[in-house]
């Protein structure tokens, strides 16, 4: 609303009414430019350096935990951080049951609402989606300032929550019901903490389609649109149709543990020998549907940007067009579509009857190819071309096996007879964090060695970088590859002392040690990567504005654009596809859109 | 260089970006309030037995309560048609009216769950009573927050009407968009839950 005001007042009024409101810009005190900043490029990197620290912290929860698989009742080694953690939680330094699945809960809700998504879609979808469409801020600046502020203030209520008594929620990101209904305080302030999350997503992702749809400049058709717009545009839909559910979910799982309904809970339920005192005769399914309504679209909103980084590093890194150009749009709509139909994979032991689980796992099937066009396509565009292999194209080349493993490990648990065996097993979470963290993060990681020229004007250090990414490449396995050997050993994930009490879980113990070792070892690796970030801000080698010999519009504007609308001089006009890579006959090996003429 | 498209529309799309977004809104309160009928019916043929709204509820004052709605939504649009016609006072009348019925309704609605209380009927008396007390509920939240836009456009808002007239309709119409779709949930909320 506020930005339609400006551009109404610059429309309507005199000039020198129009040279005071541009002064106005100028002088913007420290507050309004860079913390309550209606700009993109300012509101995207609140988004990065939050998201990032919330990756860290919630990474720093599974470390703790992983102290508890690998030495189950063990003393924990840092005396001052098991004082840190409280006596409720380890007391003599030994973590509790209870805290175990506090940290597992809140590990699983950071990462995912925390970390991932907003550094996916918060950070780079705010940075670069307006620069790629050539335009200067997005739809609606005071809405987009308002989306990070509430999924700050989100953030804040789930830290919170730990201090909480009983803890924080300890139900598992999924909050299943029952369970959760019952559960201490920290639940009801992990819902209101969603509430909040959701409340962003919901009006970043408006923003989102209202800006790709309305403000790509002239000549920028749909079918011109980089790859990266497209995955945006198909996530912000997710966003936007998938949460609501979960919010009328997390309506009435506040309803039922503030108002004493029964949404969730059945008749005649009896808690520690004790029957409850509830009208009973709700449906504990009905949460689960309610939630992976959201949760399934939700992994297509972790994965889509994520290609969508990598298609861009891949055309770029490999000078060539990308293969199937109109391949990878159509799949990511139909990935899109599809996504909203496959949830109940996820139920297939929940006894919902096998007519149901026939009909999702063929759809759960059919949503597997589009999935596989999308990495054949990525991987087919490497075909012939003359690779360069800096940083962020190797972070993007990692992307496509693991990923892979993650998608393909993924069939099993789609099919319901395997899924039987595997349900609720290591193997499961080996499986979506094969997905979601060499899959993702590394593609987040590519993305922000690729696109630090252009926000900082210098370039991240390539020797720190190739040791960020080989040692993590080789720890990230080793803490995720075991969990399938261990999966199919059938041993559960959510178990506190990692399977020691159980005689199946015997023969495949000895890979807990190995697991927590890689875990601990993956932190120490990302403390290259922490050096270079802050490093190479001032001291990182000067780069070009277009460093990387890039077509999209992004490189076509300055380092660093200026604050309040100032990204581009002129506005850009369009004139060719997205990647227009060694064109033949062409002076260079690259023609930018914004390029006129033929060649 | 100011953002394009925030009051005129894109050629090409043939709407203003306020008008797109309230769309966009609008579709995903249409799932939030579609995942809450869709919990209703699971529910519902879910239970082993469950009341007739008709024999707990009030159907005849909720009646009262569509009429009210439905012409506060005929008065949102002579609002906004008034504007066009460039007839402000006439869109001062109506929007007044249609605030003033807003009010209506949820006085009508206050009166009905306080009669409820005090026949001891809560959300946590049984399932229906709870659906019933969460949907209207969030229904209810949804006429405030109209309240609140609507007043906020009669009021301080409408000075806008005198520099930027044809932006001020936008918002008037953007605003009356979101507020029929607050009549139509309950026009889906008042047979599913008085009558069925």
């Amino acid at each position: 609303m506020g930005q339609k005001e400006k551009s109404a007042h610059v429309v309507t009024s005199a000039k020198k009414e129009h040279d005071k409101h541009e002064s106005e810009h100028h002088e913007l005190g420290f507050v309004r430019k860079y913390i309550f900043s209606q700009d993109h490029k300012v509101i995207g990197i609140q988004y990065g350096i939050t998201s990032l620290l919330f990756l860290l912290f919630g990474f720093s929860l599974m470390m703790i935990m992983r102290w508890q698989l690998a030495y189950p009742g063990q003393e924990f080694p840092w005396k001052w951080l098991a004082d840190f953690m409280g006596q409720a939680n380890m007391p003599g330094g030994i973590m509790l049951p209870e805290f175990y699945n506090q940290l597992g809960a809140m590990h699983g809700t950071i990462m995912v609402f925390l970390g991932v998504v907003p550094l996916a879609v918060g950070a780079f979808g705010n940075y670069v989606v307006p620069l790629q469409i050539g335009t200067i801020d997005m739809a609606f600046p005071k809405l987009n300032m308002t989306s990070y502020w509430v999924y700050f203030l989100g953030g804040v209520t789930m830290l919170v929550s730990f201090a909480m008594p009983g803890g924080a929620a300890n139900s598992g990101w999924t909050s299943y019901a029952p369970l959760s209904v019952i559960a201490t305080t920290g639940q009801t302030v992990w819902l209101i903490g969603m509430v909040f999350l959701i409340t962003s997503s919901l009006l970043g992702s408006i923003n989102f389609i209202v800006t790709i749809i309305q403000l790509r400049v002239k000549g920028l058709t749909f079918m011109r649109l980089p790859f990266f717009v497209w995955a945006q545009f198909v996530t912000s839909f997710l966003l936007l149709l998938a949460f609501p559910p979960l919010e009328a979910a997390g309506v009435l799982q506040l309803m039922d543990r503030l108002a004493g309904t029964s949404f969730f809970l059945p008749s005649g339920l009896v808690v520690s020998g004790q029957p409850l005192a509830v009208s009973g005769g709700g449906s504990p399914l009905l949460w689960q549907h309610l939630f992976w309504f959201l949760a399934h679209p939700e992994v297509y909103v972790l994965i889509l940007p994520a290609m969508g980084i990598v298609a861009e590093i891949i055309a770029n890194n490999t000078r060539k067009p990308l293969w199937g150009y109109k391949s990878l749009v159509y799949s990511a709509i139909f990935l899109g579509f599809m996504s909203f139909i496959v949830w109940a994979h996820h139920m297939f032991l929940t006894g919902m009857g096998t007519t149901i689980s026939t009909f999702f796992q063929t759809t759960t099937m059919i949503i597997s190819i589009p999935s596989v066009i999308i990495l054949t396509a990525l991987l087919l565009s490497l075909w012939g071309g003359s690779i360069r292999f800096t940083t962020p194209m190797l972070f993007a080349l990692a992307f496509l096996p693991m990923f892979a493993i993650g998608g393909l490990t993924g069939l099993p648990l789609g099919l319901a007879p395997p899924d039987i065996h595997l349900h609720d097993t290591y193997y499961v979470i080996g499986h979506f964090h094969y997905v979601v963290a060499p899959g993702t993060i590394f593609a987040l990681f590519a993305g922000i060695y690729f696109w630090y020229p252009k926000v900082t004007g210098r370039k991240m250090n390539e020797l720190l970088g190739k040791i960020h990414f080989w040692t993590s490449l080789v720890f990230i396995n080793g803490v995720f590859m075991p969990m399938f050997i261990q999966g199919l050993a059938g041993v559960s994930r959510r178990l506190y002392d990692g399977g020691a009490q159980y005689a199946h879980a015997q023969g495949v113990l000895q890979w807990n040690e190995f697991m927590s070792t890689s875990a601990w070892l993956l932190g120490l690796a990302q403390i290259p990567f922490v050096i270079n970030f802050f490093w190479s801000i001032r001291k990182g080698k000067k780069v070009e504005a277009n460093h990387w010999d890039a077509t999209t519009l992004d490189w076509a504007c300055t380092t660093s654009p200026p604050l309040a609308h100032g990204n581009f001089k002129v506005v850009p006009e369009v004139h060719r596809g997205p990647y227009d890579y060694s064109h033949q006959g062409a002076q260079s090996d690259f023609l930018p859109q914004n390029q006129p003429g033929e060649a | 260089m100011e953002i394009p498209y925030t009051i005129h529309p894109r050629p090409d799309t043939g709407v203003y970006n306020a008008k797109l977004g309230v769309w966009l809104f609008l579709a995903s309160e249409v799932m939030l309030f579609g995942a809450l009928f869709s919990s209703y019916v699971l529910l519902r043929i879910g239970s082993d037995s469950w009341p007739h709204g008709y024999s707990i509820l009030d159907w005849k004052i909720a009646t009262f309560n569509t009429v009210v709605l439905i012409s506060s939504s005929v008065t949102m649009v002579m609002s906004w048609a008034s504007l066009m016609l460039k007839d402000f006072k006439k869109y001062k009348l109506y929007m007044g009216l249609t605030i003033l019925c807003a009010f209506i309704f949820l006085a009508v609605k206050a009166f009905e769950y306080n009669t409820k209380f005090g026949h001891h009927l809560y959300p946590s008396t049984n399932t229906f009573l709870a659906i019933y007390f969460t949907i209207t509920g969030l229904h209810g939240l949804h006429v405030i927050g109209g309240i609140f836009v609507n007043s906020y456009l009669w009021g301080p808002g409408s000075k806008m009407w005198k520099t930027q007239p044809e932006r001020f309709t936008n918002r008037v119409e953007v605003a009356g968009l979101y507020w029929h779709f607050v009549d139509l949930v309950w026009i889906f909320l008042f047979p599913v839950l008085y009558l069925l």
